[in-house]
């Protein structure tokens, strides 16, 4: 008997005597095998897969909702609750078929209004369905198990619009809730996934619960990523938030929960050393750091000016700073692209590799930079934005440039990058980022490579080559094609600076050793998982 | 007494206003903007737009200002940005765990730092006057998180005795309640342990040196009943005092333990939602805690009635 148990034999009596009745009966050994711990990335504070792009909310709603494909770990999309598809020969009309025993969690079998009631929905919110939307002749259902969208040209990517996991997927929720305005939030959190959302239990900021549907059918393939069977070995799922990341450590150290999504690499060597914890690369895919300049505004409307930041960057120096001297961990990224994806290049990226200061200063001052201030935006709050930040004030001020170095949080700095005012107007010419891997492979995911002026993301590009490729790629018909319009596009990218890459890196997830079935990838993966008492 | 209560009650409703409209008007024009960080990095300018629009986030000021008063007026403390919650119910999730914290705490606090700083004044300038100064300062100069990493770390990964983390709700048993709470009120009250010991030691000194204490020691009471019955009651006005002041200090511990312990309360629930710029549950909370605060001051006024009947309101 040891110290603990002796405790809990005296609190046993303790609560007879102060409650006058029996304590809450325990877990039992099985249950508590079959209940799983983790601590996420992120707080699940709302649960709206479309109306919000948050990865955490997406990484949640993949156990809840399903897809009709789903990319698996060769990034193909597969049929997912789709048991087959038809192209016309035209391209024009896409008609599929739902496979039988589809259920949601309040027991109404998934029908075809469902679906063409939750694509409505997404397409007004993602960037794939908006273009889907601008080609739309109808979205309809044939009957229960039938679809059909019709178009007014093809669209080759459409199952990649259907499977892909960048932020917001397209999940398929019951009619009466993807009825809802794509701008406002649900209410219902019912989907078809294998795992029901415990909303009694939910306190956001603390804590939310899956329990397993036992209504579901999984696939009969083998799983593979978003793919595939989800064979669920467990019956519920507990996700503690822990904001602390020394006591997460302590948490996983100690038992009470199984598994840490992404634990800080300062804390990794501790929890390497314990005998009962695993750790390893979380997600292969990885994440590209970036910072963004204003090109609205001097003296980054000027491409010489962003250039010359580029010829004088050195990449190592932000891996350095943001992961640390473990090279396994990162690399330099004369590019735009996710590495080790099959539309990788370094195309055009020979101005990151100059890192020549001198030059730099020239190609500033060829661009008539006079000395105006240059306000860095850096959350503080993010690790990852403040590592590169004090980088990027370094090099800007090595370059003779007048640095306003706005320290901030991550919430000022949404607000903040969302002005195009200039500068004295409360505008900004340069905020951190990062991106991740996942939504680097190829341009239709890719928000941040777009140069489409006053319509693309933070920082305003405007690149018509850049624009060209990115419609090349789309009408592309063979992966040669799209591999030579991603070499192009990146390119151009480059040439004009879209942005800043300061490089690639990855990132470790931590689990007990008595969980088992883990594997690499954008998200974390439950099924197949198991746990052993 | 009734009628200085209600006085104080009403006085409360515009020294509540007064808060909600400084609370209001610091975070209009406080930088931060919820809309861009519910759409999430991947979402374009447009559909931020489109959000904070649906949120009614581009209204004036005065429009905003006038419906949150309104429904405040009707008791609705509003609906989470975030989690499209009531903001009454998401501070009803998280009042029990805030609430056990800090009555622990002061429970803790009343039990080891009154007798401390009685027994300091009683062998003033004795070692052992001395050591239990030493313990106020070292505990008065470290911060909450430094004690409660080193607690966590001893007592829960080393010894295993207490959980690093979370939260039992009272309905689930003494003993898990208490296990949770333990660490964290010990981290939390070593601050106001180190800040009434000192005062109760120096209120204590000043009143052992008063005539009537000698008379009451002439007279041949013991030791104990000079000091717990006789001194400490006329010394308490003070410490009392410190009490209520301090659970403002209580409060700004909570938000500090609450997160380095993972607890579930209003501190975390205050710090989420101030880096979400969720405004409805800021402003519900800090009402809330403003009302908790005046309503305690209001308990201290009168308990000053019990501890000197020479007061009288």
């Amino acid at each position: 008997m040891d110290r603990r148990t002796v405790l809990k034999g005296l609190a046993g009596a303790g609560t007879l005597a102060a409650t006058g009745s029996l304590p809450m009966p325990a877990l039992s050994q099985g249950a508590a095998a079959r209940t799983l711990r983790l601590v996420p990335q992120a707080d699940l504070a709302n649960f709206d897969p479309v109306w919000t792009t948050q990865y955490v909310v997406r990484n949640a709603a993949v156990l809840v909702w399903e897809t009709l494909y789903g990319f698996d770990e060769k990034l193909q999309p597969q049929r997912q609750m789709v048991e087959s598809e038809e192209n016309s020969s035209d391209g024009l009309t896409w008609t599929f078929r739902l496979r039988p025993g589809l259920k949601f969690h309040d027991g109404e079998p998934v029908r075809a209004k469902d679906v063409v009631a939750s694509l409505t929905r997404w397409s007004n919110r993602d960037p794939m369905g908006l273009m889907l939307k601008a080609i739309q002749n109808e979205l309809t259902a044939v009957d229960d198990r039938t679809f059909k969208w019709v178009l007014k040209r093809p669209y080759p990517k459409m199952l990649l619009a259907l499977g892909k996991n960048s932020t917001p997927c397209a999940f398929i929720m019951p009619e009466r809730i993807a009825q809802t305005d794509p701008f406002k939030q649900i209410n219902e959190y019912v989907g078809s996934g294998p795992m029901k959302f415990v909303r009694s239990e939910w306190v956001p900021g603390a804590k939310s619960v899956f329990e397993k549907f036992a209504d579901y059918v999984p696939r009969q393939e083998k799983n593979s990523w978003f793919a595939g069977g989800k064979q669920m070995l467990l019956d519920r799922i507990e996700w503690v938030v822990i904001p602390d990341p020394a006591t997460a450590s302590a948490a996983l150290q100690s038992g009470e929960v199984d598994w840490w999504e992404n634990p800080l690499p300062d804390l990794v060597p501790v929890l390497r050393k314990n005998r009962n914890i695993n750790v390893d690369i979380a997600d292969p895919l990885g994440n590209i750091g970036s910072f963004r300049m204003n090109h609205l505004h001097p003296p980054f409307n000027d491409v010489r000016a962003r250039r010359a930041v580029l010829t004088a960057m050195n990449q190592e120096d932000y891996m350095r700073a943001l992961v640390g001297d473990d090279t396994s961990l990162w690399k330099t990224l004369p590019g735009f692209f996710t590495p080790n994806t099959p539309l990788y290049t370094e195309e055009g990226g020979e101005i990151l590799k100059m890192r020549n200061l001198d030059a730099a200063k020239k190609l500033l001052a060829e661009s008539g930079y006079a000395n105006q201030p240059v306000s860095c935006i850096v959350a503080q709050d993010q690790v990852i934005t403040k590592a590169q930040g004090d980088v990027t004030a370094d090099l800007l001020k090595r370059m003779g440039m007048n640095v306003d170095f706005v320290a901030t949080d991550w919430g000022t700095v949404g607000t903040r990058r969302a002005q195009k005012a200039p500068h004295n107007q409360g505008g900004w010419e340069m905020f951190h980022t990062w991106h991740a891997g996942a939504d680097c492979i190829n341009p239709a995911v890719y928000i941040a490579i777009r140069a489409s002026g006053d319509k693309a993301w933070y920082g305003w590009p405007d690149s018509p080559a850049v624009e060209k490729e990115v419609t090349a790629w789309f009408d592309a018909r063979s992966l040669d094609e799209e591999k030579a319009a991603v070499r192009r596009l990146n390119k151009a990218a480059l040439e004009d600076v879209v942005y800043a890459p300061t490089g690639f890196f990855l990132s470790y997830t931590a689990w007990r050793k008595n969980v088992s079935g883990i594997v690499k990838g954008p998200v974390p993966f439950f099924w197949g998982v198991s746990k052993t008492a | 007494m009734a009628s200085y209560i209600l006085r104080r009650v009403l006085v409360t409703l515009p020294v509540m206003a007064i808060v909600a409209l400084f609370v209001f008007s610091l975070l209009y024009i406080a930088p931060g903007d919820p809309a861009a960080v519910i759409a999430g990095d991947q979402a374009s300018p447009a559909d931020v737009e489109r959000i904070r629009q649906s949120l009614g986030l581009d209204q004036p000021f005065l429009v905003q200002f006038g419906g949150w008063c309104w429904r405040i007026l009707h008791l609705d403390l509003g609906t989470s940005i975030f989690t499209n919650l009531p903001v009454t119910s998401m501070i009803a999730q998280r009042i029990e765990p805030t609430l056990s914290l800090m009555m622990l705490t002061l429970a803790l606090t009343l039990v080891i730092a009154v007798p401390l700083g009685v027994i300091a004044a009683w062998k003033a300038g004795s070692w052992i006057d001395r050591s239990i100064m030493a313990f106020a300062v070292s505990a008065f100069s470290l911060p909450v998180f430094v004690v409660g990493y080193v607690l966590a770390y001893v007592f829960a990964l080393e010894l295993d005795w207490l959980p690093v983390q979370g939260y039992t709700p009272f309905s689930e048993g003494v003993w898990p309640w208490l296990q949770n709470l333990i660490l964290p009120s010990v981290a939390l009250g070593s601050v106001y342990i180190a800040l009434i010991a000192r005062i109760t030691r120096a209120s204590m000194l000043e009143v052992l040196q008063q005539d009537y204490v000698r008379t009451a020691r002439a007279k041949g009471l013991g030791q104990r009943d000079v000091l717990f019955i006789h001194a400490l009651k006329n010394a308490a006005v003070p410490i009392v005092t410190v009490i209520g002041i301090g659970v403002a200090l209580l409060i700004g511990g909570a938000v500090v333990t609450e997160s380095v312990f993972a607890i579930p309360g209003l501190g975390r629930l205050t710090v989420d939602a101030i880096l979400r710029r969720d405004y409805p549950v800021i402003q519900g909370i800090v009402l809330m805690f403003s009302f908790l605060y005046t309503l305690v001051n209001l308990m201290v006024d009168v308990t000053y009635t019990l501890l000197d009947p020479r007061i009288r309101y």
